[in-house]
């Protein structure tokens, strides 16, 4: 699946007042091909995640349309839109992201949590195995979210991101506070994954990541630029 | 989907003392509901069925005992005690105008009987013109009574068809009453014949207290039921000035008394419910809005796993709905098992007619009171759902909010 972005432009309304007015992105136009890395780079508060949520179909642009295939995303509703998040995106948010009173496993399989009956979440869970299994992280099924360390919970995110096999990861800051060897793990898994086939979009400040990258972007005052 | 497999049920495990104290909350909710309610409808069923059972507009009595307070536990609650005036004043009062229906009955106090721990008033009444005492009776038999027959008060425990002895002498239970929610429920009622019956065996076991009574020559009360087009003040005070040496009391001032205490009671368990339900549903509303805010990075990743804002709130009102249903489950069913069992109790301390409603109604109350909590639980939640419903993800995974 390609995502098409055409002249997409976010602006937020500060302090109430319309005349106040902040761009945080741009029109701004990108494509993002299946089987082929990408990685932003920029300053903090350039835009690179509100582009990333508005490509992710989690924030409606100010302007502009964001294309799966031919499928205009932010044309849909709320839940059909929300449905197809579910099926064709991964998202790898910020920071922790884990739900409290799910133990790992459900943590990963929480989609079929929010579509799909209990046969159908029993099924993903070899897939979520697998998954664990690749990530290091297979002796931690059990455990509650609480149990974890930093490192565990980012690697744990990753696997809910990349079991339904979505068309396009979006990953934003995934290697925040990790050390060097889960940074490490967690780039090699991405680029890994994009080369099965997947669109991967990562958000970063980590120089490393670069050469992970097979397109680098970078991003500045709401720019889009690709290097 | 198995309902412990379900996120709402999981979120609620998961949070176990927030759960329990929200639980508790809706429980007390719950209880108020419904044993408030139980409470002001019995109350209100024990004076209807008071009112009822009255059957006359006025009742005279000896002037010596005119203690309204132990005229009214004597004559309207049944309670123990006894006093006569020469069955004359029977006759003078029937002479009146404007007396439609006159009857008269007799007391015969502090008899035991086989069936109770607790001494009994007998209430003898004259089958030919009583107007009170024999509907409710032929409700129960479908027949007059005979000589020893006796029909007993709903607390007695003895049954139609058995027997029960008052001084040595065997009576058969032919009916047993309605419920009053009154001590009128341990009274046992028989025509005078009977009366004389046991006023006779009591002397011969030596017993002084009835030898000077003449079932024949003394009343303890008259009944009267006002003719058309007569106003029940006006016999009133016609019998007060013209029969002497004896007080008449208008029926339904005899137990203003008990309808004002019903209606402070009343008010007082209405303003106490109106506090705890307020109470209780500005603290859900509380911790309903705290545990949606400080869980608000959970909702985004959920919204980003592909939950809609619409199923965001569903899980909300749903968790919600575990909580007030449970609550509620909990709190009702202890408050049919404090009402049911203690109504006596209640009846006893409140001093106050108490008559639970019929099995259906107790249903219906316990239904109208699950639901009202429910939903009362549910819509102090709303807020909190509408509000989750609406979250910028973005803002709130990038941690700004």
């Amino acid at each position: 699946m390609t995502i098409k972005a055409t002249g997409i432009c976010k602006e937020f309304i500060r302090q109430g007042k319309n005349t106040n007015r902040f761009t945080a992105v741009s029109p701004t136009d990108i494509t993002i091909e299946p089987g082929k890395m990408y990685v932003l780079m920029g300053r903090s508060g350039s835009g690179k995640t509100t582009l990333l949520n508005i490509l992710a179909g989690l924030l409606t642009p100010t302007s502009g349309k964001v294309l799966y295939d031919s499928e205009d995303i932010y044309a849909l509703d709320d839940d059909k839109l929300s449905r197809f998040r579910c099926e064709h995106i991964g998202v790898i948010p910020q920071g922790q992201t884990a739900i409290h009173s799910l133990n790992v496993i459900e943590n990963i399989c929480l989609s079929y949590m929010l579509y799909g009956s209990f046969t159908e979440r029993e099924a993903a869970y070899p897939a979520a195995r697998e998954l664990m299994q690749r990530l290091g992280i297979a002796e931690l099924e059990k455990e509650m979210p609480s149990a974890l360390s930093g490192g565990e919970l980012r690697r744990m995110a990753i696997a809910r991101a990349m079991l339904r096999k979505p068309d396009v990861i979006f990953a934003d800051e995934p290697t925040c506070d990790l050390d060097d060897e889960n940074t490490e793990l967690m780039l090699k898994t991405l680029k890994e994954t994009a080369k099965s086939g997947t669109a991967v979009f990562v958000v970063t400040h980590e120089k490393d990541a670069v050469g992970y990258a097979d397109i680098n972007l970078n991003m500045s005052g709401g720019v889009l630029t690709i290097q | 989907m198995k309902l412990t497999e379900c996120l709402s049920f999981r979120n609620v495990k998961g949070r176990p003392v927030r759960t329990v104290i929200l639980v508790i909350l809706t429980a007390i909710m719950a209880f108020t509901a419904v044993g408030g309610t139980l409470t002001v409808v019995s109350l209100q069923n024990g004076l209807g069925a008071l009112e009822a059972r009255l059957g006359a507009d006025i009742m005279t009595v000896p002037a010596s005992a005119v203690s309204k307070q132990n005229f009214e536990n004597i004559v309207l609650q049944g309670s123990k005690g006894y006093f006569y005036m020469d069955k004359s004043y029977y006759d003078k009062i029937a002479d009146r105008e404007g007396i439609d229906k006159i009857s008269y009955q007799l007391f015969l106090a502090s008899a035991s009987a086989g069936c109770c721990s607790v001494p009994l008033q007998i209430i003898g009444y004259d089958p030919d013109t009583d107007f009170t005492v024999s509907p409710w009776i032929r409700k129960s038999t479908g027949g007059e009574l005979r000589e020893l027959d006796v029909v007993v008060g709903n607390d007695l425990s003895v049954f139609v068809g058995e027997t029960i002895k008052f001084y040595g002498v065997t009576c058969n239970v032919t009916a047993k009453l309605d419920k009053t929610g009154t001590d009128l429920d341990t009274a046992v009622y028989t025509n005078i014949a009977t009366i004389k019956r046991l006023i006779a065996a009591s002397i011969e076991l030596g017993m002084n207290d009835f030898k000077d009574i003449d079932p024949e020559k003394v009343v303890s009360c008259v009944l009267v039921k006002v003719a058309d087009g007569y106003s029940i003040d006006e016999v009133l005070n016609d019998l007060n000035i013209h029969v002497r040496r004896t007080k008449s009391f208008k029926t339904k001032d005899m137990i203003s008394g008990v309808s004002e205490s019903l209606a402070g009671v009343s008010g007082i368990i209405g303003i106490l419910m109106a506090a705890v339900w307020l109470l209780v549903l500005v603290i859900l509303f509380l911790a309903v809005y705290m545990s949606v805010n400080e869980r608000k990075k959970e909702f985004a990743v959920l919204r980003v796993a592909g939950a809609s804002r619409s199923r965001l709130a569903g899980i909300v009102m749903s968790e919600a709905l575990i909580i007030t249903l449970t609550g509620a489950v909990i709190g009702i069913s202890l408050g049919l098992l404090v009402i049911l069992p203690f109504n006596g109790l209640i009846e006893e301390s409140t001093g106050l007619p108490f008559l639970l409603p019929d099995m259906l109604h107790i249903v219906i109350c316990a239904f109208v009171a699950l639901a009202v909590s429910v939903i009362s639980g549910l819509i102090s939640s709303l807020g909190s759902a509408k509000r989750i419903s609406c979250i910028d993800t973005g803002v709130i995974l990038r941690g700004d909010n």
